[in-house]
C-alpha cells in the first residue's frame, strides 16, 4: 500500500441549495505538489476547508498518515501539522507582520511574551525558503504580495508539513508568482506535502506533479501533469474547448471618452504622489490597457478616476464634460462603470443577498425604488434573475444567497454583470478576471471586447501579461505612478513590455 | 429536518436566544436573592415576575399594567434609537442623553411657554435630533468616535437640562410644576384609551403612537431605499462609498433620526404628568441605557423590541412590590439590573446555540451513517 501523507476518502458536504463536495476522494502523496482545478463553485474551497476543520463532512472520512482522524476544528488541523493559506487572506489588519506569524502560538517566558525568540525563529525562516518581509511592518500597510509571505511564515512557524494554498497566485504579480513557484518546489524537496489551488493552467503543468479536476462539486479524475497538456486539462474542467485567444477585431477608435489631463494622486504610504502628472486619452471603441508591476500607482489612478479619492493635480473629463470634482454617484450615472480591484473591500456588501448587490449600482433608480423611496423588491429580483442567468453566476439559492456564501469566482462575475449591465460610457475594470476559471475568463474577456464594438470606451488595468497583449488595443506601462510608454499589442514583445514595467527603460517625453 | 430548519432561522434564534437569556437572569437573580436573605427569595423572584398582577382584584391590575405599559412606550422609543443606529453600524450610546434633551424641550415648552401638547412632542424630537445630529457631525468632520461624543454630551445634556428646567420648578421641592394643573392641554390625549385600564389617566396615545413607531422603522429599514443605504454603509463602508452613497450624510442623518427617537421617547413620558423632572438629579436617567438592553435582547430587531422592552419594564415594575422589610429599596433595582444586564448577551447565545445545532446535526448524520453501514 503506498504511504499516503493525506487521504480525503468520498468527502460529501453540502450547503442549502447545493451539494458542494459530492463523494469526492483525493490522495496527497509525501512531498508531492498536488493541483487541485475546477470551475468557480466547483467546491475546491469547500473541500480544503473540510481538510482544515473549518466545514465537517457529511459524509467520508480523513486519514493522515494512514491514520483515520477526526478534525473538528483548525487547532485538530494544526495539531496534525495541516496548515492553509487562505483564498482571502485571514490577518489582522492593524497587527505588524510578527504579530500575525506568532498569533495563537505566542512563545513566553514566564507570565511575559517573549518576542525575541519568536523573531529569531521566524527570521531564519524567512531566510531559508527566501520569503522576504518587514516583521515590523503593519498588515494595512504591505503589499499583497508580502501578506501572502506572511501567510506562508504563519504556516511553516507552525512546523506544518501539509501545506494548503487555496489560489495563492491569483493577487500576485508575475514575479510573486515565479518566486512562490520556487518557494513550493524548495519545500516539497524537503518532504513537505502541497496542496494547491490555482485557475492558471500554466502554473500548475510548472508546479505540480499531479492535478485532481472538480466540475460542479463532483470529482472527475487526478492525471499525471507530465502527461497532459494545458488544453487536456481544462477540457476535463470545462467539458468542453476552451480559446486561450479572444476572437477580435482591429479596433476602430472614435471620439474620445476619458480624457486625462496632468492627474497626479498623493501617495499614502510615502510623501510622493503615488500617480505623478499622468495624461492620456481612451477613446469610443478601444480597449486601453495599463500596464504594469502592482503597486505602481495603478489602484490609486483607478482610485482617482472613479472619485474615492481625490485628485491634488491635474483635471479628467469625462464625454467631454469635466468630472474632476463631481462625486461617485455623478460619474456612475455620466456612464462610468468600475470594476474594482478589491473586491472584498469595495465591491460588495458580503452580508447582503446576491440580489441586493446586484443593484448596488443602481437602487435608486426609478426601475427599483418608487418615487417615495420604496425598494420595488419584484423588479429587483427579476432583474437579478436576469442576470445570474447571463452571467452565470453560480451559487446555492439564487438571488437570496447571502454574498459571503459563494465561492470567489462567483462574487467576481456578479461584480462583472453588475457593472457590465449598467451599460457605461466608460468601464474601468481593474483586474476583472482575477480568480476566475477559464472559462469565465474566455467569457469575460468577450464581453469586453463586446463592449468595445459596442463604442464604449474601455480602461483595463491588469498585472497579467497575457490578459494585456491579448485583449487590449493600446498599452499604457505604469512605473512608479508615471506612464513610461505607449504600444501597439501587435508591435511589442512581452520582454520589451517587462523592461518598461521594471523601469529599466522609458520614452522619452515630448 | 423541518424542526432543525425553523431552529435555524435566523428570527426563531434571536427568540429563543432571548428567552434562555431571560431565564438565565431570573436565576442568578434568584442566586443574588438567597445569597443576600435566603428566607424571601423564593417569594421576591415570584413578585418580580407578577408585577401588576400582585394586586389580587382585576381592576387594581388592569390600573398598574397600564402604568407598566406607560414606562415601556419610552424604554421601546430609546431600544428602537439604539437598534436603528446599530444598524448603520454606530453605537448611539447618547440615547440617553438624547432623551434627557427630549425631557427638556418637551417640559420647557409645556411649562414656561404653555405650548399644546403636540409642539411640546416636535420640540422633543427636534431637540433630541439636533443633539444625535451633533455626534454624527463630529464624527464625519473631527473624526470623533460617537461613543466618546455622545457619552460627553450625556453629562452635559442633563447639567444643562437641570438648569433650564430649574425656571419651572415646584418653589419647595427640586421637581418640576406638574402638568395637569399648569398646562393641561400640554398632557398628549388619551383618546379614551384610560378606560381600558381602570380609569388610568396615565394611559394616552404614547403607547400606540410607541409602537406604530416601532412598526415605521421596521418599514423604513426592511423596505426603503433609505434603509437599504444605512445599512449598506453599517454592513461595509468602503463599499457604500464606491456605491456613490453619501456616507458622511448617512452617518448625520442616521444620528439624528436616532436622537429624534430618543427625544421622543422622554416626550411620551413627561407629557403625560406620570413624571416629573427633578432638576437636582446627578447621574444620566437610566431609561436610554435601558434601551440598549432592550434592543439586544429584542434580537436588534424593531418587532422584537416592543416585546424586550414590555419584558423589562415588567420586571423593572415588579421590583418595586418586593418585600422592603427583608431586602433594603436598591435590592430590586439591582436584580433587575443584573437580569438587563444578561439579556445584553442574547448575540452571544444565537452564536453558542448555532454552534451545538450544527454538532447535533453531525453526530446525527455520523449515527445514521453507521445505522446504514450496519
Ligand atoms: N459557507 C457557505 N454556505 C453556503 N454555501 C456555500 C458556503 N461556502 C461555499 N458555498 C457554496 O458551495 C459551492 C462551492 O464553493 P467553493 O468556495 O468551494 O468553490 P471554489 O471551487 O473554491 O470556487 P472559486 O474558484 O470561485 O473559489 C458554491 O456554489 C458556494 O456557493
Ligand atoms: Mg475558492
Amino acid at each position: 500500500m503506498e504511504n499516503y501523507a493525506v487521504e480525503m476518502l468520498h468527502i460529501t458536504k453540502r450547503f442549502p441549495g447545493i451539494i458542494a463536495n459530492d463523494d469526492i476522494t483525493i490522495q496527497l502523496r509525501k512531498g508531492e505538489i498536488h493541483a487541485l482545478l475546477g470551475e468557480n463553485g466547483a467546491g475546491k474551497s469547500t473541500l480544503m476547508s473540510v481538510l482544515f476543520g473549518l466545514y465537517q463532512p457529511e459524509e467520508g472520512e480523513i486519514h493522515v498518515e494512514g491514520k483515520k482522524v477526526d478534525i473538528r476544528n483548525p487547532n485538530d488541523a494544526n495539531d496534525l501539522g495541516i496548515g492553509m493559506v487562505h483564498q482571502h487572506f485571514k490577518l489582522v489588519e492593524c497587527f505588524s507582520v510578527l504579530d500575525n506569524i506568532i498569533l495563537g502560538v505566542e512563545p513566553v517566558k514566564g507570565a511575559f511574551l517573549d518576542k525575541d525568540q519568536a523573531r529569531g525563529k521566524v527570521e531564519e525562516l524567512s531566510k531559508r525558503y527566501g520569503l522576504q518581509v518587514d516583521l515590523d511592518a503593519k498588515i494595512e500597510d504591505i503589499t499583497v504580495g508580502m501578506q501572502q509571505r506572511t501567510e506562508i511564515l504563519k504556516m511553516l512557524y507552525r512546523d506544518n508539513d501539509i501545506l494548503i494554498f487555496d489560489e495563492p497566485t491569483a493577487v500576485l504579480t508575475p514575479q510573486e508568482i515565479s518566486e512562490l513557484m520556487q518557494i513550493m518546489h524548495n519545500l516539497a524537496a524537503e518532504g513537505k506535502s502541497i496542496l494547491f489551488i490555482s485557475h492558471k493552467l500554466a502554473e500548475i503543468m510548472e508546479v505540480a506533479d499531479r492535478c485532481s479536476v472538480l466540475r460542479k462539486g463532483k470529482y472527475i479524475g487526478t492525471v499525471e501533469t507530465k502527461d497532459v497538456t494545458p488544453a487536456d486539462l481544462s477540457r476535463m474542467m470545462v467539458g468542453r474547448d476552451v480559446k486561450a485567444k479572444v476572437d477580435k477585431e482591429d479596433a476602430k477608435p472614435t471620439e474620445v471618452v476619458l480624457d486625462v489631463k496632468g492627474m497626479s494622486v498623493a501617495s499614502k504610504r510615502h510623501k510622493k504622489n503615488a500617480v505623478n502628472n499622468v495624461s492620456f486619452q481612451v477613446r469610443r471603441g478601444e480597449i486601453v490597457c495599463i500596464a504594469g508591476i502592482d503597486g505602481n500607482g495603478q489602484t490609486e489612478l483607478v482610485y482617482g478616476l472613479s472619485g474615492l479619492e481625490p485628485l491634488s493635480a491635474g483635471t479628467i473629463s469625462m464625454c467631454g464634460k469635466d468630472i474632476t470634482k463631481l462625486p461617485i454617484r455623478k460619474r456612475s450615472i455620466m456612464g462610468m462603470s468600475h470594476i474594482p480591484e478589491d473586491r472584498h473591500k469595495h465591491g460588495l456588501v458580503l452580508d447582503y443577498s446576491l440580489e441586493d448587490n446586484i443593484v448596488l449600482q443602481r437602487y435608486f433608480e426609478p426601475e427599483f425604488t418608487s418615487p417615495l423611496g420604496f425598494l420595488k423588491r419584484k423588479n429587483i429580483r427579476a432583474y437579478a434573475e436576469r442576470l445570474i442567468e447571463q452571467f452565470d453566476v453560480r451559487s446555492g439559492q439564487g438571488p437570496i444567497t447571502i454574498t459571503r456564501a459563494m465561492s470567489g469566482g462567483n462574487q467576481q462575475k456578479a461584480i462583472i454583470a453588475r457593472e457590465i449591465d449598467k451599460k457605461p460610457e466608460l468601464l474601468i475594470a481593474v483586474q476583472p478576471t482575477r480568480g476566475l476559471d477559464v472559462g469565465a475568463i474566455e467569457y469575460i474577456h468577450k464581453q469586453l471586447v463586446e463592449q468595445r464594438d459596442a463604442g464604449k470606451g474601455v480602461l483595463l488595468v491588469s498585472l497579467e501579461l497575457d490578459e494585456v497583449m491579448n485583449v487590449s488595443d493600446r498599452i499604457l506601462v505604469i512605473f512608479e505612478g508615471e506612464i513610461v510608454g505607449e504600444f501597439d499589442p501587435k508591435k511589442v514583445t512581452v520582454e520589451e513590455l517587462g523592461l518598461y514595467m521594471a523601469g529599466a527603460k522609458r520614452e522619452g517625453k515630448a | 429536518m423541518k424542526k432543525n430548519n425553523l431552529l435555524k432561522n435566523s428570527g426563531v434564534q434571536s427568540l429563543i436566544a432571548s428567552l434562555i437569556c431571560i431565564i438565565i437572569g431570573l436565576f442568578v437573580g434568584y442566586i443574588a436573592l438567597l445569597i443576600i436573605n435566603a428566607e424571601g427569595a423564593g417569594k421576591a423572584i415570584v413578585t418580580l415576575i407578577k408585577n401588576f398582577l400582585y394586586y389580587p382584584s382585576k381592576p387594581a391590575q388592569l390600573k398598574y399594567l397600564g402604568n407598566t405599559l406607560v414606562k415601556t412606550a419610552p424604554l421601546l422609543m430609546c431600544a428602537l434609537s439604539v437598534l436603528f443606529a446599530n444598524k448603520a453600524g454606530l453605537f448611539n450610546i447618547g440615547a440617553a442623553g438624547q432623551y434627557v434633551v427630549g425631557a427638556g424641550a418637551c417640559l420647557y415648552l409645556a411649562l414656561a411657554l404653555k405650548m399644546p401638547w403636540w409642539v411640546c412632542l416636535l420640540g422633543a424630537i427636534v431637540a433630541g435630533a439636533l443633539l444625535g445630529a451633533l455626534s454624527g457631525l463630529l464624527k464625519t468632520a473631527f473624526n470623533v468616535n460617537e461613543v466618546i461624543s455622545c457619552i460627553m454630551f450625556n453629562w452635559i445634556s442633563l447639567y444643562c437640562v437641570n438648569m433650564l428646567l430649574a425656571n419651572v420648578k415646584e418653589s419647595t421641592s427640586p421637581y418640576t410644576l406638574p402638568l395637569k394643573a399648569n398646562n393641561a392641554s400640554a398632557l398628549l390625549p388619551d383618546l379614551g384609551l384610560g378606560a381600558f385600564f381602570t380609569k388610568n389617566n396615565y394611559v394616552t396615545i404614547a403607547i400606540p403612537l410607541a409602537v406604530i413607531t416601532a412598526v415605521a422603522i421596521w418599514v423604513l429599514l426592511e423596505k426603503t431605499k433609505l434603509g437599504y443605504e444605512l445599512k449598506a454603509t453599517g454592513n461595509n463602508k468602503n463599499a457604500a462609498k464606491y456605491a456613490g452613497m453619501k456616507e458622511n450624510r448617512n452617518i448625520i442623518l442616521t444620528m439624528a433620526i436616532a436622537g429624534a427617537l430618543a427625544g421622543m421617547a422622554a416626550a411620551l413620558l413627561y407629557l403625560t404628568g406620570y413624571e416629573q423632572w427633578s432638576t437636582s438629579q446627578s447621574s444620566v436617567p437610566g431609561m436610554g441605557f435601558n434601551g440598549i438592553a432592550a434592543a439586544f435582547l429584542g434580537g436588534l430587531n424593531p418587532i422584537g423590541a416592543i416585546f424586550s422592552s414590555y419584558f423589562i419594564q415588567h420586571i423593572t415594575a415588579g421590583g418595586a412590590y418586593v418585600d422592603k422589610t427583608m431586602y433594603c429599596a436598591q435590592v430590586s433595582d439591582f436584580i433587575c439590573a443584573l437580569i438587563i444586564y444578561l439579556c445584553g448577551f442574547v448575540l452571544f447565545m444565537k452564536t453558542a446555540m448555532n454552534r451545538s445545532i450544527t454538532k447535533r446535526e453531525e453526530k446525527a448524520a455520523a449515527k445514521n451513517k453507521e445505522g446504514g453501514n450496519a
